[in-house]
């Protein structure tokens, strides 16, 4: 056990932190409330050219193929530093990862290098109106039409699809099949005809999501992942390396929350035991979530299969996030009602609260995490 | 970065385990004859491969089974010479009884004479030592508490973990209204939330242990929160648990009040979360 960097991982944290210092943005900490086109394309594709995109990506396709904990000391540089992320981060962690297990030769030649440069932005296409946590009821019809696929139907909670490029795409593709069964999986360019998005405003005020609307849009045999009828499996794979490599990227951003939470309350000049006690309790809940995130990334790199302590960290850091983020509107008092902090944070605090609500529903909701875990690690009898 | 065990500490949990298993209530001469006693004070000499991570391996299973006996006190006390020494907490000294010396805060070493008490754990054989015939012990309070204050944690760790296996198990097997209870969300989330509190400690329990062993600068934050984070969970662990048994879980025969009520002294022993919390406020509001 050696929990301090290598020499190796030191020198690679000193790197990255010179690269930020050099290449950051002016401004860009500040950027948080705002939707993700302000973020600067040309930052992203810095970090691609720096090989920090795809920095745990095999080289075959373009990556640094870099241990894993490299990609950790990235993300929790970056998120030290408060400089915006990737803006390809579905096609990095999602659409990439998914294309490299299941795209033919061709997609992988055609797709993965652009997710990484960021010449081509990727958004999600998963959620439905009447198929939240249940993807296997989508009703986007994906119609087999000999030479091309027809897709018909309505998503939602699309980050990115207003600037995306292409997106991954589940629906119902053949609708007599067995549930599970039931499911293909399509890359669609968001630029053909019968493509349609409209902004979503949420509770923060922000259209930060999107709602896709496909009407008669033709996709491309070549554009299939997987056979027709893999959709589920397909779809596993995304959502598997979407919380695989969550987990780093969220003990890095909570180390920040915890960090503006406590110079709130020196700023504050919090004194009361009941609130240092809160305050107190953020700081032990983010050691032991980046503590576990260690130990699920050298049980990682050690075997190649993320450990079963990993699963339970974004359920945790969301709840973490939301308790957190409501402490610093309490330590505000009067002030948190009031849309720019009164002096406070500049509105910090009011957005991230509000935000934090999505945090146990986006990406799994906390219902469906604690099934997974009672399921697949405790070894729970299944309920369905 | 490798926050793991190394395959022979591996090995010496598996030993450790199928000992315990076998003998949850070893004699002190049993445990000598392991090579567990003195195994931190080998540590300080310069031909030993120990240190508190193997400690904390062998503390971790020895709360798996709710061992009953002054091992790890001992350890943590750290005298030298070949008497049992337990240490005097909060004002009480646990296993009184079963020790010939007594390390108490002003690090002092007393005679294990004294009042045993009536104890809500039956197995902690709490005393109130009469101070006879003290004289200056070996090393300084800081390290013992940072010592302890791991050992306590890591003794929580193995409770919260065997507490929840046993209700997995019991939820596993047990119908009601024609299914297995633990598919109803209802039990299944409850203990879902047992486990990740348990997980989230062992982290903290670990480099607790890690910090200890390696004296880093961050020992007091972390053996602070570790102590307070994971004693919290193995309570709330054993709550759950004793909730997902039912009626069998809340009988004196079922063995989950035992450690229920170790877990509550765990909790208390060197001051509650909040106390461990205040002291992690007042360093953080001090940077």
């Amino acid at each position: 056990m050696e929990l301090r960097d290598t020499p190796d991982e030191a020198a690679f944290r000193q790197e990255v932190r010179d690269f930020i210092a050099a290449n950051l943005p002016d401004g860009s900490a500040k950027r948080g409330a705002r939707r993700f086109e302000d973020a600067d394309r040309e930052w992203s594709r810095k970090l691609g050219e720096a090989g920090y995109a795809g920095l745990t990506w095999p080289a075959e396709y373009g990556g640094a193929g870099a241990p894993y904990s490299h990609q950790a000391i990235f993300l929790e540089e970056l998120a030290r530093a408060e400089a915006p992320s990737h803006l390809g981060v579905i096609g990095l962690g999602m659409a990439g990862p998914t294309i490299m297990a299941w795209g033919t030769d061709a997609q992988k030649e055609r797709y993965l290098s652009k997710i990484l440069m960021a010449d081509e932005i990727w958004c999600q296409g998963f959620s439905e109106p009447d198929a939240g946590s249940d993807l296997a009821a989508s009703r986007t019809r994906i119609e087999d039409q000999g030479d091309h696929f027809l897709v018909n139907g309505q998503k939602v909670w699309s980050s990115f699809a207003h600037i995306a490029d292409f997106c991954i795409l589940v629906g119902l593709g053949d609708p007599d099949a067995p549930r599970y069964k039931n499911l293909t999986y399509v890359i669609v360019d968001m630029h053909a005809p019968g493509v349609d998005v409209r902004p979503l405003v949420q509770i923060t005020g922000h259209p930060e999501f999107n709602e896709i609307f496909f009407t008669d849009v033709k996709v491309p045999k070549e554009n299939l992942l997987g056979n027709v009828g893999d959709g589920w499996q397909v779809a596993m794979t995304t959502l598997l390396h979407e919380r695989g490599t969550l987990g780093f990227a969220l003990s890095a951003t909570l180390a920040v929350a915890v960090r503006k939470l406590i110079a709130l309350a020196k700023e504050r000049k919090v004194t009361d035991p009941i609130l240092l006690d809160r305050i107190a309790r953020e700081w032990i809940e983010l050691q032991a979530l980046k503590y576990t995130n260690y130990r699920s990334l050298t049980a990682l790199q050690k075997t190649g299969v993320p450990g079963p302590e990993g699963s339970a960290s974004k359920l945790v850091w969301s709840e973490n996030n939301q308790r957190l983020t409501k402490l610093a509107l309490e330590i505000l008092g009067s002030h948190a009602q009031l849309t720019n902090g009164g002096g406070y944070a500049d509105g910090y605090w009011q957005y991230q609260q509000l935000r934090s609500r999505g945090n146990t529903i986006e990406a799994g909701t906390s219902e469906i995490l604690r099934n997974i875990i009672g399921e697949r690690v405790l070894g729970l009898p299944r309920s369905r | 970065m490798d926050f793991s065990f190394s395959p022979e500490q591996d090995d010496l949990r598996r030993e450790a385990r199928a000992f315990l298993e076998a003998n949850p209530s070893p004699s002190m001469d049993q445990l000598q004859e392991l090579g567990w006693v003195g195994i931190l004070k080998n540590h300080s000499s310069e031909d030993s491969d120990f240190t508190f991570l193997d400690a904390a391996v062998i503390f971790e299973e020895l709360g798996r089974v709710l061992y009953d006996g002054p091992y790890v006190l001992n350890e943590v006390a750290g005298q030298p010479g070949d008497e049992v020494w337990s240490i005097e907490i909060d004002g009480f000294v646990p296993h009184l009884d079963q020790v010939t010396r007594v390390l108490t805060a002003d690090m002092q070493g007393a005679g294990a004479s004294g009042e045993t008490l009536a104890t809500v754990d039956e197995s902690l054989h709490l005393g109130k030592l009469s101070r006879n015939g003290t004289e200056p012990a070996e090393g300084n309070w800081d390290d013992v508490r940072r010592r302890l204050l791991a050992a306590l944690a890591l003794e929580s760790i193995g409770i919260g973990s065997k507490v929840t296996e046993l209700a997995l198990a019991y939820v596993s097997g047990r119908e009601q209204f024609g299914k297995k209870i633990g598919t109803y969300q209802a039990i299944s989330h409850s203990l879902v939330d047992a486990y990740v509190a348990v997980e989230l400690s062992r982290s903290l329990a670990y480099w607790a242990a890690w910090s200890v062993a390696e004296n880093d600068e961050q020992v007091d934050l972390a053996t602070a929160a570790a102590k307070s984070q994971s004693s919290e969970a193995a309570v709330l662990a054993c709550e759950k648990s004793i909730q997902a048994h039912g009626g069998i879980g809340f009988t004196w025969e079922h063995p989950l009040h035992r450690y229920y009520k170790r877990a509550l002294w765990l909790e208390g022993a060197l001051g509650y979360g909040r106390e461990q919390r205040a002291k992690i406020a007042q360093s953080l509001m001090a940077l």
